[in-house]
């Protein structure tokens, strides 16, 4: 077994005690501003902010929640951030699927160029679009509406690359073409032999949209106001921002909220998503 | 059934030989319901790869390119929110040569940049290093880097704000602890894009490191015993084995993360609290997309706005133009 894993990986030293320390440093720093939202969000408003600031937590996380949930209506935002994100993960697996398809396994002209477009699109700033955006958003009475944030992103080119690759790789020529001469037109070999291959990478990808929509700020805080249908981030924008007197241990519950969903997440699939992440990048 | 199609169709299509346009057998000829069976395949073969990519090339069109030549046909013009275009030719962007707060917004997006990147990305690489190691509880050294990209910015930014604050912040705490003077992060300029910084690297060096982890452990095993049979120390291979083995995906990460840095908005604006928009009381960390919105948002000059995105993709282009030039000089230089 040791010896199968060493041929097959890179170098394979054994850690040594300064490995174990710089990696429990770097996991400190990594999980102690988390750790330190949940103290922040167990303490009274007042204590928060007197110095020094707490480091374990306290007894009012219950009631900062009752208040973060009641008086500034963080369930709304959760509700609508989860439909946001499930919509752009579901859209944006399915038809990057079949453009990754598209562009793996079936022949057709431009293919290539078409391909470099789709890359070249990824550098494109967001700021770019915001303005004509938001006047059209503005025509059609949109502000507020979550479609005016699900729309965008129904599929992302990031996706599209993502899929392809990882059907070149999974998905051999062979599949496709035996699947041709049983007579199978285009569709059916998506739903019998596309999907089924494909799907530890759809999920894979499902997550990482997943979460880059529940975190997406700049054009929900744009499309979105937070007295309006916010999403989590738009709220908790909300919340942070405007006057100083503001209650900073119900901005950190709300910061919690909506943290917290995503790192239950991380706790069970974690492993599933570093593969992803790690697996669209290698042959980048 | 099955063999009639095989027989139309020569040989199955493949990606490098598209389907055989050479005479198939007998295949025109033949009349009746084989033939419209025939006619649909070939139909099939020909537009579905188009319909696959058509959402999207269709997202793409409305939501990207229309919105971009937009945004470049109003940088052209001056436009209030909910107002009529009006033509001004190039008055948008002599305006932004003119102005000194574009000037401070395009130097803040530089150093923030630079002072977020390259930290970031250097301790990413070393992180993967150490994570390449035989390890116990990898998974869990893993996952707990890659948690901070979890978190969104707004939650991120919420909290550091909090440590890094100059009265009661843990940060000054800890400081005082070693016998340093409270810091300033909020007022001062390179306290405040350094704080900001922190919360730029804090959210993405674990996610950089995963990535070069994955190159690393693509790397052949033979070079590594090569190097050592030379009498190449760990710290020797990892410079002259694991570095250039992994170029490419270190220049991917530094563009990704160019990219990012030059559109920074939800950091600095949360930062600021109530002088977020504005970048700080005294525009110390006012970056281009800050005062992007601020312009269109705040004073309601879309033009204007319009005309700073479009440095931005300008600025873009050129990094990414220099950033070629870097690439192709080094495989020159390596000789490929």
């Amino acid at each position: 077994m040791r010896t199968r894993f060493r041929q097959k990986a890179g170098r394979q030293h054994h850690a040594g005690p300064l490995t174990y320390v710089l990696l429990g440093l770097a996991a400190l720093a990594s999980l102690f501003p988390l750790y330190w939202n949940l103290v922040a969000a167990s303490h009274t408003g007042e204590r928060v902010v007197t110095a020094p600031a707490p480091l374990l937590p306290g007894p009012r996380l219950f009631d900062n929640l009752t208040f973060a949930w009641n008086q500034v209506d963080m369930g709304e935002a959760l509700v609508n951030t989860t439909v946001v994100a499930s919509l752009v993960a579901l859209s944006t697996v399915l038809f990057s699927t079949l453009a990754g398809f598209a562009f793996a396994r079936l022949p057709f002209k431009g293919r290539n160029v078409l391909l470099t477009l789709v890359v070249a699109t990824m550098t494109i700033p967001p700021q770019l679009s915001v303005i004509p955006l938001y006047r059209i958003i503005t025509d059609l009475g949109w502000v507020d509406q979550l479609q005016s944030v699900v729309l965008p992103s129904l599929v992302a080119a990031f996706g599209v690359f993502f899929m392809r690759q990882f059907l070149i790789e999974a998905l051999p020529v062979e599949l496709v073409e035996a699947a041709r001469m049983d007579g199978a037109h285009s569709l059916r070999i998506v739903w019998h032999v596309v999907f089924p291959v494909a799907r530890p990478a759809m999920a894979v990808l499902g997550m990482l949209v997943f979460v880059q929509a529940w975190n997406d700020f700049f054009w929900p805080f744009i499309a979105l106001t937070p007295d309006g249908n916010p999403t989590l981030q738009v709220a908790l924008a909300g919340l942070g921002a405007g006057n100083h007197s503001v209650d900073q241990a119900v901005v950190l519950t709300g910061a919690l909220i909506s943290t917290v969903p995503l790192l239950l997440v991380f706790a069970v699939l974690g492993k599933h998503i570093v593969g992803g992440i790690t697996a669209g990048a290698v042959k980048s | 059934m099955a063999t009639s199609v095989r027989a139309r169709n020569g040989g199955p299509p493949s990606p490098d030989a598209p389907p055989s346009r050479s005479p198939r057998p007998g295949s025109a000829r033949s009349g009746g319901p084989s033939a419209r069976r025939s006619r649909l395949y070939r139909w099939d073969l020909k537009a579905t790869p188009y319909a696959f990519v058509a959402p999207f090339f269709l997202t793409f069109a409305a939501f990207g390119l229309f919105p971009l030549l937009y945004t470049g046909w109003l940088s052209l013009n001056r436009v209030e929110l909910g107002g009529e275009p009006e033509w001004k030719g190039l008055a948008n962007y002599t305006d932004l040569a003119d102005s000194e707060f574009f000037w401070n917004a395009l130097l803040n997006t530089f150093t923030i940049g630079v002072i977020s990147t390259v930290p970031q990305l250097l301790m990413a690489l070393g992180l993967a290093h150490l994570l390449n190691y035989k390890l116990r509880g990898r998974g869990f050294f893993r996952v707990a880097v890659l948690a901070p990209y979890a978190t969104s910015i707004a939650a991120a930014t919420l909290v550091f704000a909090q440590l890094f604050n100059t009265d009661y912040g843990l940060i000054n705490s800890a400081l005082g602890v070693v016998g340093f003077d409270p810091v300033d992060w909020e007022s001062s300029t390179w306290p405040a894009q350094i704080a900001i910084s922190v919360i730029v690297t804090w959210r993405w060096t674990g996610y950089n490191a995963l990535i070069y982890l994955a190159a690393m452990q693509a790397v052949p095993n033979d070079l590594y015993e090569a190097a050592a049979l030379d009498g190449a120390s760990r710290w020797r291979q990892f410079l002259s084995v694991t570095i250039p083995s992994i170029r490419p995906t270190i220049l991917f990460t530094v563009i990704v993360s160019t990219i990012g840095a030059t559109q920074l908005f939800g950091e600095p604006m949360l930062y600021g609290g109530s002088v977020g928009i504005s970048g700080g009381s005294g525009n110390q960390f006012q970056t281009l997309s800050l005062l992007m919105y601020e312009k269109g948002w705040v004073t309601g000059a879309l033009g204007q706005a319009s005309a700073i995105a479009w440095v931005m993709l300008l600025l873009l282009l050129l990094i990414g133009g220099i950033q070629a030039l870097v690439a192709r000089t080094d495989r020159k230089k390596l000789g490929g």
